[in-house]
């Protein structure tokens, strides 16, 4: 009854580093039929992308197809010419990205963009591309559809965004679809709409889809078969609902197991002031828009306060704002019974020891020129003039305490994987001897498995040291797993605080309610229930 | 809106700023040992002649008072007169700021075009061979002083072969063609000073844009290349490589002093130079407004344009 319509053989692929070719994918046999949606699922590095984007005939620069065959509906892909192999993408394949706001041309208008793949490849006019666009943008419930195709694409929301380029690779009709992460870079509750969306025209065109992702509970949603990837060889092949119930493999047990991480929570301690008390905090960029808007905080000792919202309601900026980069407009930060200075440049040194950051971005935030000697060492000097054999020991210490072998203490950052760079980090806020951590979205870009372990780091150590710490954080998964206290945030306000238990457990705040409902589960039918018990309630 | 405040501000600076460069000229040429009375008369100088010729020219006054002066004149419309010639300072310049707009235009013509050509073709075929030599050359060009550049090609050019004048003396009375017969070697010498400062920006511009997202989305929509670069990459590359265009014809303008003191060509940067000698302040305050407005002027000129070519600027939320 199925038709086969992609079959690829023994693809190798080799990526450039380091002054020479090395193999990332190392013969993969994969197979699709019409109408059917493949999830390739894996850590960084597992390759999946780079097999995704090579069924349309294409590498990245500094990768390169070294051997296997690619047959698409009859079609040799890997021995086409460059002008036979243009005919296919766009037209028989597309491709969704990661991140629409940079695969949008920032220079032209989100219609012009859909129009072109049809119009250039001689498939429709563009006036009947432009009617269809505007179809298809009512269908995946873009507002104002008829209009909102004239607008650039800085001009929309980034769950709109999405969804727009969703339409754009229907803009033929094709055969198959590349869905690569299309929903990492979105807030829970706009991932919803666009799984919805995914979901909806893959079933509506019988589409073939490869769905990569990285978030097995989201690929369960739409794949019908999955295929577990690692280092560029394939773990674990099977169809959803048996990969779900009885995993082959360690691997895909482990992946499956990784949202299980739950600290023990930590005794309430009342002391007479609290550790950090923020009161009528108003704080806004450029004197424009208030970013936060009335902020009641306090934080105690040795606790974990969770800071959750989606991007823009304010989370980080509260950070920013209790650092003293951001001085608030209005509103004290005090701590331990004592107001802080507004601005950073007014703390006294100790002020600023004793409140660290750890950022989301570990690359970005370590100097690439430097030697963990000097990264981790720096604090050291700064705020307790140690040098020479006493702080060389003091940094291996540290380094100890991360647990990283203490002859790293030679090694440059960029030799450090992530989940290494993201130790590093903390070791260098811990130099400090801080009494609060603010953590920034600090596991956001790592692999899940890598994150787990940083969150047991950062507990052993909370506990070890008694840290205090500030967890910002999108991932409710996340805020399950380490949090003992919940702070949920939208549009710079505070909409519900209190321990973990009481947050979590219903009845909730409304927002939260919403927040909570969008985290995928583990299970397939998750999305189709969220929707149908959200559309009974609108109704 | 944002552009018409940023034009107004850029406006008021640019005021400030050539106000601000006129007086620091006075003061930087009172300064300098002799004044034109002293220069003027040279040897033959005596105590009598130095006074008689600073009392005539009121070169005894302090340099603020003579500062004052001469900018109430010129906001009267009064650009001086010379203390070399007594001729008016505007019409003495305007000879010599066509002779160097002559020059600066042509050489724009010819290094504008050219560097965006090289610059396409080096991205285009990034790492090449091709890429590599224009690479080379242009980065070797942009390494020498232009006056050693000048020289060279005079030393070929003029004096080894004899294909060319060595002195680029041009007049209102020669033809279009002979004007630019007689002053290719500063055109040269200057194209080969620009070309590499645009051409390398543009390549990196496009390079840049090569390793970006919307590209690869543009490539997997199956678009010929041509249409990638034409459609997709130069309306986002522009800005950049429209403010480094700009910057250079400033240059041009500005930056010539050296060039035409080389080839001896009549532009207003070799009537600076020997009005600094004899110390004849109109006129070098006159040329240092003419150099400082172009600047100022085509600086802006480059932010509005950087501003006009970005969509997000153009069409805001």
């Amino acid at each position: 009854m199925s038709e086969r319509l992609l079959t690829v053989k023994n693809l190798q692929i080799e990526g450039f580093a380091d002054d020479a070719w090395k193999p990332i994918v190392n013969g993969i046999d994969l197979h699709l039929d019409r109408g059917e949606v493949l999830g390739l699922i894996g850590e960084s590095g597992a390759g999946k992308s780079t097999i995704g984007i090579a069924t349309m005939g294409y590498t990245r620069p500094g990768c390169r197809i070294v051997g296997g065959s690619i047959d698409f509906d009859g079609v040799p892909i890997l021995t086409q010419t460059a002008e036979q192999i243009r005919e296919v993408r766009g037209v028989k394949i597309s491709y969704v990205a990661q991140s629409a706001a940079a695969s949008f041309n920032p220079a032209h208008k989100l219609i012009e963009q859909y129009t072109e793949t049809p119009v250039q490849h001689g498939v429709l006019k563009y006036q009947q591309a432009a009617q269809n666009a505007r179809m298809i943008y009512a269908r995946l419930e873009l507002p104002d559809p008829d209009k909102i195709g004239n607008r650039y694409p800085h001009q929309v929301s980034g769950g709109q965004l999405q969804r727009a380029m969703v339409a754009m690779a229907m803009s033929c009709e094709p055969d198959m679809i590349i869905f690569d992460e299309p929903t990492t870079a979105l807030d829970v509750t706009t991932q919803i709409e666009v799984l919805a969306a995914i979901k909806d025209v893959v079933k509506q065109f019988n589409t073939a889809a490869i769905y990569i992702t990285h978030d097995l509970a989201v690929v369960v949603q739409l794949a019908d078969r999955i295929m577990v990837l690692r280092y560029g060889d394939l773990v674990e092949e099977s169809d959803t609902r048996s990969m779900l119930e009885s995993p082959k493999e360690e691997y895909t047990r482990k992946l499956l197991a990784v949202r299980t991480f739950a600290k023990n929570p930590e005794p309430e301690t009342k002391e007479e002031h609290s550790l950090i008390e923020v009161s009528d905090l108003h704080a806004a960029y450029g004197g424009g828009i208030k970013v936060l808007d009335d902020i009641n905080l306090s934080i105690e000792r040795c606790r974990t306060v969770a800071v959750v919202g989606e991007s823009g309601s304010g989370k980080s900026t509260l950070a920013r704002a209790m650092t003293g980069l951001l001085p608030p407009m209005q509103g004290s930060i005090k701590y331990q019974g004592e107001e802080l200075p507004r601005s950073f440049k007014n703390r006294t040194k100790d002020q600023l020891r004793q409140i660290q950051m750890i950022y989301q971005m570990p690359d970005v935030a370590l100097n690439p020129r430097q030697k963990l000697r000097e990264t981790i060492g720096r604090p050291l000097g700064f705020y307790f003039q140690m040098d020479g054999a006493e702080r060389e020991q003091r940094v291996k210490e540290l380094l100890e305490m991360i647990e990283l072998p203490t002859n790293y203490i030679d090694r440059y950052t960029p030799e450090l994987s992530g989940g290494q760079k993201q130790r590093v980090c903390i070791a260098r806020a811990l130099a400090a001897k801080p009494v609060v951590i603010i953590c920034d979205e600090v596991t956001s870009a790592l692999d899940q498995l890598v994150a787990e372990e940083i969150l047991k780091l950062l507990d052993r150590l909370q506990k070890e040291l008694n840290m205090t710490y500030l967890f910002i954080t999108h991932d409710l998964a996340t805020v399950k797993a380490i949090a003992d206290e919940i702070v949920v945030m939208l549009k710079g306000r505070i909409v519900e605080h209190g321990p973990k238990e009481e947050v979590l457990v219903p009845p909730h705040h409304e927002y939260t309610e919403l927040l909570l409902s969008s985290v995928p589960e583990m299970h397939p039918d998750w999305l189709d229930d969220v929707l149908a018990s959200r559309s009974a309630v609108s109704a | 809106m944002g552009l018409t405040r940023l034009i107004v501000n850029r406006f008021l600076f640019g005021l400030i700023t050539l106000l601000a460069i006129t007086l620091l000229i006075s003061l930087a040429l009172e300064a300098l040992p002799g004044d034109f009375a002293e220069q003027r008369l040279g040897q033959s100088a005596t105590p009598e002649t130095i006074a008689a010729i600073r009392e005539q020219l009121g070169l005894n006054k302090p340099v603020l008072v003579r500062y004052a002066e001469w900018l109430g004149n010129f906001l009267q419309g009064d650009m001086g007169i010379s203390l070399s010639n007594s001729r008016p300072v505007a019409e003495l310049l305007a000879t010599r700021l066509g002779n160097t707009l002559f020059l600066a235009v042509a050489s724009a013509i010819v290094a504008v075009p050219l560097a965006l050509f090289l610059g396409i073709v080096a991205a285009l075929y990034r790492e090449s061979l091709l890429d590599k030599m224009i690479s080379t050359i242009t980065l070797a060009a942009i390494s020498l002083p232009e006056f050693f550049i000048g020289y060279m090609l005079v030393a070929l050019l003029a004096v080894n072969w004899q294909l060319f004048p060595a002195i680029s003396s041009i007049s209102d009375s020669m033809s279009l063609g002979e004007k630019i017969y007689a002053s290719l070697l500063p055109i040269a010498t200057l194209t080969f000073v620009i070309v590499a400062h645009m051409m390398r920006m543009t390549r990196a511009a496009i390079i840049n844009l090569l390793q970006s997202p919307f590209i690869e989305m543009a490539t997997l929509k199956g678009l010929k290349r041509s249409r990638i670069i034409v459609r997709h990459a130069l309306p986002n590359a522009l800005s950049p490589i429209i403010n480094v265009i700009v910057l250079n014809l400033a240059y041009l303008v500005v930056g010539v002093v050296v060039v035409e003191v080389v080839f001896i060509y009549p532009g207003l940067g070799l009537l600076m130079i020997d009005s600094v000698t004899s110390r004849d302040l109109p006129i070098v305050q006159a040329c240092i407004l003419i150099f400082g407005a172009t600047y100022i002027t085509l600086n802006m000129l480059a932010d509005i344009l950087a501003i006009i070519c970005n969509p997000r600027m153009r069409h805001p939320r």
